[in-house]
């Protein structure tokens, strides 16, 4: 069989695209819009000065070593932490929310529903001792959900996106592989749907097997939901394999953001290319 | 017929409590009455028993009994258990009322975990003793965090535990302290009484008040307030159906005690509430 | 016809701070505009920025001074310079590159690598995946390969999965950094073959060969670059 281009001309071309929409309507107008957000715990421990825009379905990346302030600005961003100054404004449909501003309801109400958070050690973001089929149901049940045998259709539907095994379903989380639990956690979160989904090192304890995994399943589900992420990691493979784009941060500042690629390929400030020098070469 | 004791015991103020002490949680109970399950938390004070006997519903009914009350006290539905019988002598000694073992003629029944089968009426006291007052602490060991999770009405970790039960059993389990939602907003433990009981709750015209001595709460459900025990759509709140009739009365309606009677194992099954059982009995002598 | 990639008074300079201070002036004040169905071809020695130049009107590297115009659907816009998320919109519609690696992602399948920008243009799974199968079949990858991750296929095999890849879709501007480097004569043949298709369809071709056959036969112009010191002109 001879592929000929001309299907792909294009006037042939718009039957089979979308069209091309990406920086018009819903994903043109921000979603997270970060405003000088500082928390310092010490001289340069912590955040600060911290302003940027993420849009709906960007993936933006955190990196740095540890100690520059990635964990506390993420925290900060993701309403665990309130910011000693500066403000973090979420766009829920078309209003915007203040999220240090918001009462609590509002913000656990965001949290569960349209955020996610995937912790590093899963133990932190499972209940361990109840099985996985209600984990991945809890959210569910939180927004009112009152049906078993959907909820079990809805945890086996889950549990197939994130590759565990259905028969699974009722064994609880110690009974599972750290790469499990780190997959079964991520089906937790993304149960309900949300819109923006945090992420703290998520591949961080794993063997480097189980973290491919791991990340090929974080990129295809990015996609297949169109999430936006933000993803604390130091490990720069992760950065240019999941992130659009990424920010460098040193002692609690950004020191340089931009495209993933373009930073990694073509980094500008001294400590980005001291951090991509670093990198052992395969 | 309602027992008359002799006057209170001198020395003491009437019903032990000093006035003060009372008028603190009485107050308690008019908020606990004013918010339908929530938890009050009140200043609980030594009681001449140990904690888990009944401190805090002897508490209560110290601060709202009046000489002219009439006081049942059950245990598991017993009138006549040590702890029923010991609580019930107190206040004859310290308050010199009357007391009763028959449900229609009480003006306050102090509980441990049944609800009488004969139906309560308009102006009765229900006071339930409460082990642990807090339906999320199963999950949640921080107070900080439940007290949260009340005010903003997160409880899709209730239908976590009932979902789990589910799971292990293929039916909700859970036979006692079965969680409920009160006037559509707190989820409340009600004290451990058998899910039998629950429907009971639901209302109910006589007022309901618990106390917890030890974790030093009070809550309440006023006279009509809707109880709706928690459930799945599809596996509705059910009562256990009584497995037999009852040994004594023949009762096929009430809640049973299984018995194991003698060293061959053999079992029979009597009526929980002795005074609904009794009154069976005599009620069939009488017709007989 | 209206140009759709202007490039004027490009310049790139890299200020490396690691080990110490070393600035390399690499392009300087590099103009040229390609129009649709035309291949200009970036020659002269190496060490010339060739490469350079081509990460740079894909927004790999950053320009150090100067414009880069792309006419895109929505009209044009300034690369240089630009938003992350304006480049990336960018290669996701109007910007297509072939290196000549591929970048291989664990567990990825070969056939999945090369559906994915059609995918994300949004085209059904199925006429994707006939797409791809079709492109791997011309371009003689066996059958046995495609449902496997491409990170153990030789480097010939890796270069046409990345050219499958890249002719998924049509790219109305397209970079070729040495897309037959690694091609026997029969697969180069094939490429130089989807080279013209793309001209033939209103791509833009801006590309790198080395292979003086290769370059003469799709060469619409030249853009020849000489050392940083000398002037690039376009013949």
């Amino acid at each position: 069989m001879n592929v000929r281009l001309r299907d792909a001309q294009p006037g042939a071309a718009s039957q089979l695209e979308v069209p091309a929409r990406a920086l018009s309507g819903e994903k043109a107008r921000p979603l997270l819009q970060v405003d000088d957000v500082c928390r310092l715990f010490g001289p340069e421990q912590g955040c600060q000065e911290v302003s940027f825009t993420l849009y709906p379905g960007e993936v933006l990346g955190l990196v740095g070593e540890s100690g520059s302030g990635k964990s506390t600005l993420l925290s900060t961003l993701s309403g665990r932490l309130p910011p000693d100054r500066g403000r973090v404004r979420y766009r829920d449909g078309a209003d915007w929310l203040d999220l240090y501003a918001a009462g609590e309801g509002r913000r656990r109400a965001l949290l569960r529903t349209q955020w996610g958070f995937v912790e590093q050690n899963p133990r932190d973001g499972l209940r361990m001792s109840v099985s996985a089929g209600a984990n991945i149901g809890e959210r569910l049940m939180a927004q009112g959900a009152r049906h078993y045998g959907r909820l079990r259709q809805c945890a086996l539907e889950w549990l197939r996106h994130v590759e565990i095994d259905a028969a699974r379903i009722d064994d609880t989380p110690e009974t599972f592989s750290g790469g499990m639990r780190q997959r079964l956690q991520i089906a937790r979160n993304l149960v309900s749907g949300p819109r923006l989904v945090f992420m703290d090192e998520p591949t961080g304890g794993l063997d480097v097997s189980v973290q491919a995994r791991i990340l090929d399943l974080l990129r295809n589900l990015v996609r297949e939901f169109d999430l936006s992420v933000i993803l604390v990691t130091h490990d720069l493979a992760v950065a240019r394999l999941l992130a659009d784009r990424l920010m460098v941060m040193r002692r609690s500042r950004i020191v340089e953001s931009g495209l993933t690629d373009q930073i990694l390929d073509d980094p500008q400030h001294p400590y980005t290319q001291l951090l991509v020098s670093s990198i052992l070469q395969v | 017929m309602a027992n008359m004791s002799e006057t209170p015991q001198p020395g003491y103020n009437f019903a032990y409590l000093d006035e003060g002490s009372k008028r603190m949680i009485r107050r308690g109970l008019l908020k606990a009455v004013a918010i339908p399950g929530f938890q009050v938390p009140f200043g609980g004070r030594e009681m001449p028993l140990p904690y888990g006997w009944g401190t805090g519903g002897i508490q209560v009914t110290a601060s709202l009994i009046t000489p002219e009350d009439v006081l049942k006290v059950i245990d598991q539905g017993a009138d006549d258990t040590t702890n029923a019988v010991s609580i019930r002598q107190f206040f004859e000694r310290v308050a010199g009322i009357a007391s009763t073992t028959r449900t229609r003629e009480a003006t306050i029944v102090q509980t441990r975990h049944r609800i009488p089968e004969t139906p309560l009426e308009p102006g009765q006291i229900m006071v339930f003793q409460v082990p642990i007052p807090e339906p999320l602490r199963f999950i949640e060991p921080s107070e900080t965090e439940t007290a949260t999770l009340h005010a903003l009405s997160d409880y899709g970790v209730m239908h976590v535990k009932l979902y789990e039960d589910i799971v292990r059993h293929g039916h909700i389990a859970t036979c006692y302290a079965y969680p409920v939602e009160v006037n559509g907003r707190y989820v409340m433990d009600p004290s451990p009484i058998p899910r039998f009981d629950n429907p009971r709750l639901h209302m109910s015209p006589a007022l309901m008040l618990f106390g917890a001595g030890r974790e030093r709460r009070l809550y309440a459900l006023p006279p009509h307030t809707e109880v709706v025990s928690l459930d799945f759509e599809d596996y509705p709140f059910e009562i256990q159906r009584p497995e037999a009739a009852c040994a004594i009365c023949g009762s096929t309606e009430s809640y049973l005690d299984e018995l194991i009677v003698d060293d061959a194992g053999t079992r029979r099954h009597v009526c929980s509430d002795t005074d609904y059982c009794q009154a069976r009995v005599k009620a069939r002598e009488a017709a007989a | 016809m209206d140009a759709i990639l202007k490039v004027s008074g490009l310049a790139k300079t890299f200020v490396l701070r690691q080990p110490r201070d070393t600035v390399i002036e690499v392009l300087r004040d590099i103009s040229f505009a390609v129009f649709p169905g035309e291949c200009l071809v970036l020659s002269g020695p190496s060490g010339t920025g060739k490469s350079t130049l081509l990460r740079i009107l894909y927004g790999n590297y950053l320009a150090s001074g100067g414009s880069i115009r792309l006419r895109q659907e929505t009209g044009w816009i300034e690369l240089a310079g630009a938003d992350p998320r304006c480049v990336l919109a960018a290669r996701r519609h109007t910007l297509g590159y072939v290196s000549q690696f591929l970048r291989v992602i664990p567990r990825v399948t070969a056939l999945d690598v090369i559906m994915e920008p059609a995918l994300l243009r949004g085209y059904a799974k199925e006429v994707a995946q006939a797409k791809a199968e079709a492109l791997l079949v011309r371009l003689d990858i066996p059958e046995k390969l495609w449902s496997l991750a491409p990170g153990t296929f030789s480097g010939g095999e890796q270069q046409r999965i990345n050219i499958a890849r890249s002719f998924m879709v049509f790219w109305p501007v397209l970079l070729l950094d040495e897309p037959t480097a690694s091609l026997d004569g029969k697969n180069r043949q094939i490429v130089l073959e989807l080279i013209e298709e793309a001209k033939a369809a209103g791509s833009a071709i801006v590309g790198i060969f080395h292979d003086a056959h290769a370059r003469d036969a799709v060469a619409s112009r030249l853009l020849y670059m000489k050392d940083e010191k000398e002037r690039a002109h376009v013949t």
